[in-house]
């Protein structure tokens, strides 16, 4: 169980981004969140992976706090992969970067062999990201914080990385929350959704998204 | 406005560095975009659709090879007239917000838009300020430089530069790449609001169910191939008024449709 408690957060003088927020999520749970640009969805993501620290508030894994160094269990995969690659890199070695996916997954994830070989940045955006999703996959990594990994895809290559990814968290009991504006995404992922609005956490049924 | 024949493309790569070989890009592409409306071209990454724009535009690089043909109102459209046409009567919104002058306020960028596109200086301002206010951006945004302004205002800068040359041809290249649900929806209706002035909007976007809200036809791409230009209104229910399986797949796949995959489109000849 990944657990955020009455969580607040302000940039630097600034009135808090969000405060009191409190959000669960357990093995093998999808959960998704919605909210305006600004609102600070990308920050509590960024949050609950440990990758900043909340003014007030807590963050627990099974009652423990996040490991600080080492492999993170929690993984956040930001919006523009081309920002979370070493761009002098070649594909193969960003993908093993954490351990060494089978070529199973590799296909599963339609990552070509004939990539692996390539500098970073001849691969687009939405390859790139499917190679960073799959990066994050590593043993012991238990939850997962998608951020908009979706949003720069087709619909079918949408697809086929949602189904990749719900499979393997499936299989390894995953927790996963996703973020995004699209609201019919979010009705097909996730059994709970959260809107994030005027620095409060609400549940999503209420609100009639875009 | 715009007709494309069987237009083909290559570009060189080296697999070593002293042999040349030449990749195909485009293949026997042929559309045609009309007046007064949106044309959307909707495809995976990789499928050439900013390449068919750069194509239009005359931005390849010179040892690329292309065949086919291109009209524009009613004449061959070859290197020559893109080259005298483009910045006036075509018109390119790049996908990349990198292409406006960093060291330029909004408005002097917009006014140079327009100076190019011929107009007098006293002109040229007055046609930036409209622009710039027609696309909602205040005074603001108008004194503001590129790194101040939100990815939705720097989008509507590069549309408001689009108008101003007073082109009969816009190219939107993923317009609307990384903007918030409000900011997506107003660069749209920005783009709707020129096919309204009677030019012809050529929308370039992975993002097919938005596209459906403004275009009127939509052509579907897949590694270099038109698989099929289609109403946007044969877009509705699962699909079945489409012709390929590809399109069909594409519609489905929406999170809002039936969201599976049906993999029978891969056996289709273009794909082969």
């Amino acid at each position: 169980m990944l657990e955020a408690c009455q969580l607040r957060y302000a940039f630097h003088a600034q009135p808090p981004l969000f405060e009191d927020v409190s959000l669960r999520l357990g093995a093998g749970e999808w959960i998704g969140l919605s909210g305006d640009s600004g609102a600070g969805k990308s920050t509590l993501g960024r949050l609950l992976a440990g990758h900043d620290e909340p003014a007030h508030g807590h963050i627990r894994i099974d009652g423990e706090q996040l490991p600080a160094k080492g492999l993170r269990p929690v993984q956040w995969l930001p919006q523009s992969p081309e920002l979370a690659v070493n761009p002098h890199w070649r594909v193969t070695r960003v993908l093993n970067e954490a351990w060494a996916p089978p070529e199973t997954l590799r296909r599963a994830f339609g990552i070509k062999p004939e990539w692996l070989n390539r500098p970073v940045r001849t691969l687009s955006g939405g390859e790139l990201q499917r190679v960073c999703v799959l990066r994050a996959l590593a043993p012991g990594v238990r939850y997962l914080i998608a951020d908009e990994i979706s949003t720069m895809l087709d619909p079918i290559t949408q697809l086929a990385l949602w189904q990749a990814l719900k499979a393997e968290a499936e299989k390894r009991k995953l927790g996963v929350l996703v973020i995004s504006h699209d609201a019919a995404l979010l009705r097909r992922l996730c059994q709970r959704r959260y809107h994030l609005e005027n620095a409060r956490l609400h549940a999503a049924e209420h609100y009639q998204l875009s | 406005m715009l007709r494309i024949e069987q237009l083909s493309l290559a570009l060189p790569y080296y697999p070593r560095f002293w042999r040349r070989r030449y990749a195909t890009h485009l293949n026997q592409l042929s559309l045609s975009v009309t007046a007064g409306s949106v044309h959307a071209i909707v495809g995976a990454s990789g499928a050439g659709k900013s390449l068919l724009a750069h194509t239009i535009m005359g931005l390849l690089p010179e040892d690329a090879r292309s065949g086919g043909r291109c009209f524009f109102k009613g004449a061959a459209l070859d290197e020559r007239r893109k080259r005298a046409l483009r910045g006036r009567e075509l018109a390119l919104i790049p996908q990349s917000l990198s292409a406006l002058d960093p060291l330029a306020r909004s408005q002097r960028q917009v006014g140079w838009a327009a100076r190019r596109a011929g107009l007098s200086p006293a002109g040229a301002h007055q046609a930036a300020c409209q622009a710039l206010a027609h696309y909602q951006l205040d005074e603001r945004a108008c004194q503001a430089y590129p790194h101040e302004l939100s990815g939705g205002m720097a989008r509507r800068v590069l549309t408001a530069m689009a108008q101003v040359t007073q082109a009969s041809l816009v190219i939107a290249d993923e317009p609307t790449v990384g903007l918030d649900p409000l900011q997506r929806d107003r660069v749209l209706d920005a783009l709707a609001a020129l096919a309204r002035q009677g030019k012809a909007v050529m929308l370039i976007t992975h993002d097919l169910r938005h596209a459906l809200s403004i275009a009127e036809h939509v052509t579907v791409m897949h590694e270099g191939h038109c698989v099929e230009t289609a109403a946007a209104h044969m877009f509705h229910g699962t699909g079945q008024a489409l012709q390929s399986a590809y399109a069909r797949a594409l519609w489905q796949a929406l999170p809002d449709n039936a969201f599976t995959l049906d993999s029978g489109y891969m056996k289709e000849p273009y794909l082969a």
